[in-house]
């Protein structure tokens, strides 16, 4: 071999980037992949939380009268929302075993880190999605919408919860180790989910939550996917829109500020 | 070997814990193109600190430091196309397997896409580990592991290496393997900085040796320089009684400038010229009809001058260790 043979070759910085994610996103799903373990069980918590809550709750009164059916976009949501965990906690170990010294002196994009953290926490959550589906089909959810507002559903949510995994981003470049950082995020994550439109309807709730419940970004993730899965009384024009705003709104705050961390992690 | 420099630092300064910790205080060096320059000092003397800031991975408070003409602050970017980096602590994942590792870190050098593979392979026949290249790595050794993170640092054949201890934790036999590597690396043109606090590895590879000690540098030289400046050779005698030792330490005071020193039976004497002041030494003893039960010529050895130096022994300090294994410590200001 020649030394002209491992010369970089050319390319644009942005071509590059791209290039550069990609390479670590793969990595971070093979490691996601050589822990069947985990795999096994960070499959097996959705598929829990569906069949708990849809025979456990399925009392509950809700507007529209079927439980699975409110059920089932508040699920996704929450279970995305806490996907985005492990982008905390993927960078946390990476920092943790020095690696992510390694890619600071190598000549990568510096997006790349991030980039490839969160690009292969969204292929995750795509997964998830296509599970719980299916998992929600076999116990009686019965999506009354068109197949591409289902589609248009799960791309809003998706969008979410890329705009919270920059937030937990942040976290896992403060936490002194993985552990912590994931302890930190529950505090977060619990009240967001629950104190939400997910599993109860807000109008229940004491009136001191309910202005909390109704309006927070969860909620409004909730109440768009409910929308365009299901419509019918659960139809709502302007959730949508909301939440496009609350995602971009989110990513617009959290983007620069994981990048910053990244640079004084 | 041309005398361009390939890597220079001026008056660096790094501080931790808001300035509690001096790191760098006013850290000087010059790499020639071409050479392997070694590293010396004890335990947080600001080794790895002062490598991490050459590779562009720690900001300096201040001062500059250029690699191949590129500042490693304004052109970090330039500057990491240059440089191949091992660290202190092998830096590998340990999901991946070791041919994983090292086609990731061709991809991300922008390595030509059909060269990725191969280059991977070559280098795992290279380290010896071409049999384990299909495996985790959490499955390895540690003397692989610290190989795999050698051959990473290697991938985009790299005209300046920095290598932060790069044989601790290895047996003598993979040691002398991969001094062997970086002979082969310097004779292809490569200049490394060589970090150690193996005085034989820094005498064995390096042309010049730079000696640290509390941020900054107190000495350095050729091997053969700095133990020049400890006064050449040591001639050491051993005596029958004591008595006979220091009857000989008195008729063999005038060979030497300095005091000879005696500890029992034995007589240590710095001199200049070996051999010669040896026979003059024998003569003497013969005329006196002392008996003598041994006699010794030898060099200075690195430990030497490092005890001249900095008037410690250069020994593994615990406590450092301890705080050097916990990596999340260090995680103060850092460029990206
Ligand atoms: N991130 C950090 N935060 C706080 N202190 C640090 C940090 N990095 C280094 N130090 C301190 O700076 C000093 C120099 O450390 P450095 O790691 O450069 O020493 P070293 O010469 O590499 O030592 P060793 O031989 O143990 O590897 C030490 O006192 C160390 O405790
Ligand atoms: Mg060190």
């Amino acid at each position: 071999m020649t030394d002209l043979a491992t010369k970089p070759s050319a390319g644009t910085s942005i071509g590059w980037a791209f290039s550069d994610i990609k390479t670590v996103t793969w990595r971070n799903l093979i490691r996601t992949v050589r822990v069947p373990e985990a795999m096994f069980f960070s499959t097996l918590q959705p598929i829990m939380f569906v069949l708990l809550f849809r025979y456990v709750f399925s009392s509950i009164p809700v507007p529209g009268g079927s439980y699975v059916n409110y059920l089932m976009p508040g699920i996704f949501v929450q279970t995305l929302c806490f996907g985005a965990v492990s982008t905390s906690i993927g960078l946390a170990e990476d920092l943790q075993s020095g690696l992510l010294e390694r890619f600071r002196a190598l000549p990568m994009s510096r997006a790349a880190v991030l980039g490839g953290r969160t690009s292969a926490d969204v292929v995750r959550n795509v997964f998830v999605i296509i599970l719980m589906t299916g998992v929600g089909l076999l116990v009686g959810f019965r999506p009354q919408s068109n197949p591409l507002d289902y589609l248009l559903a799960c791309l809003i949510i998706l969008l979410f919860s890329y705009s919270l995994m920059w937030g937990f981003a942040i976290i896992g470049l403060k936490a002194p180790n993985a552990e912590t950082a994931q302890l930190m995020s529950f505090p977060i994550l619990f009240p967001l989910t629950f104190a939400s439109s997910a599993f109860v309807n807000p109008a229940t709730m004491p009136s001191w939550l309910r202005g909390f419940a109704e309006n927070q970004p969860v909620s409004q993730a909730v109440d768009a996917a409910r929308s365009l899965m299901v419509g019918g009384v659960y139809h709502n024009a302007s959730a949508p829109w909301v939440s496009l705003a609350w995602s971009i709104g989110l990513l617009i705050v959290f983007v620069p500020l994981a990048v910053r961390s990244y640079r004084n992690a | 070997m041309s005398s361009e420099i390939a890597v220079t630092a001026s008056d660096l300064r790094v501080t931790f814990r808001k300035g509690e910790v001096k790191a760098l205080d006013g850290f000087d060096l010059e790499v020639p193109t071409g050479q392997v320059i070694g590293l010396l000092g004890p335990n947080g003397a600001g080794k790895t600190t002062a490598v991490r800031v050459l590779s562009t991975i720690l900001r300096p408070d201040t001062g500059s430091a250029q690699v191949l003409g590129h500042d490693v602050v304004k052109e970090a970017g330039r500057v990491r196309r240059l440089i191949g980096l091992a660290g202190q602590y092998a830096t590998v994942d340990e999901q991946l397997t070791g041919m994983e590792n090292l086609t990731m870190v061709g991809k991300l050098c922008h390595l030509k896409r059909s060269s990725v593979a191969p280059r991977a392979v070559e280098l795992l026949e290279q380290f010896g580990l071409s049999d384990a290249g299909g495996r985790p790595v959490k499955t390895y050794s540690g003397g692989m592991r610290r190989r795999l993170d050698l051959a990473a640092a290697l991938v985009a054949r790299p005209p300046i290496l920095f290598l932060d201890e790069p044989t601790t934790g290895l047996d003598p036999q993979s040691r002398l393997g991969l001094w062997d590597v970086i002979e082969a690396l310097v004779k292809g043109g490569t200049t490394v900085l060589l970090t150690t606090q193996y005085l034989e590895e820094a005498d064995r590879l390096a042309q010049s040796i730079v000696v640290i000690d509390k941020g900054h540098v107190i000495a350095k030289g050729t091997p053969a320089e700095l133990k020049a400046e400890l006064g050449a050779t040591v001639l050491e005698l051993t005596l029958a009684s004591e008595e006979a030792a220091q009857q000989t330490a008195a008729l063999l005071a005038t060979l030497s400038t300095k005091t000879p020193h005696i500890d029992g039976v034995t007589v240590g004497l710095t001199v200049d010229e070996g051999p010669k002041i040896a026979a003059e030494a024998l003569r003497r003893m013969d005329a006196d009809g002392i008996d003598m039960l041994g006699l010794a010529l030898h060099e200075p050895s690195l430990d030497d001058v490092f005890l001249a130096l900095t008037g410690r022994k250069a020994e593994v300090d615990t406590e450092a260790l301890v705080e050097g294994t916990t990596r999340k410590g260090r995680k103060a200001k850092e460029a990206s």
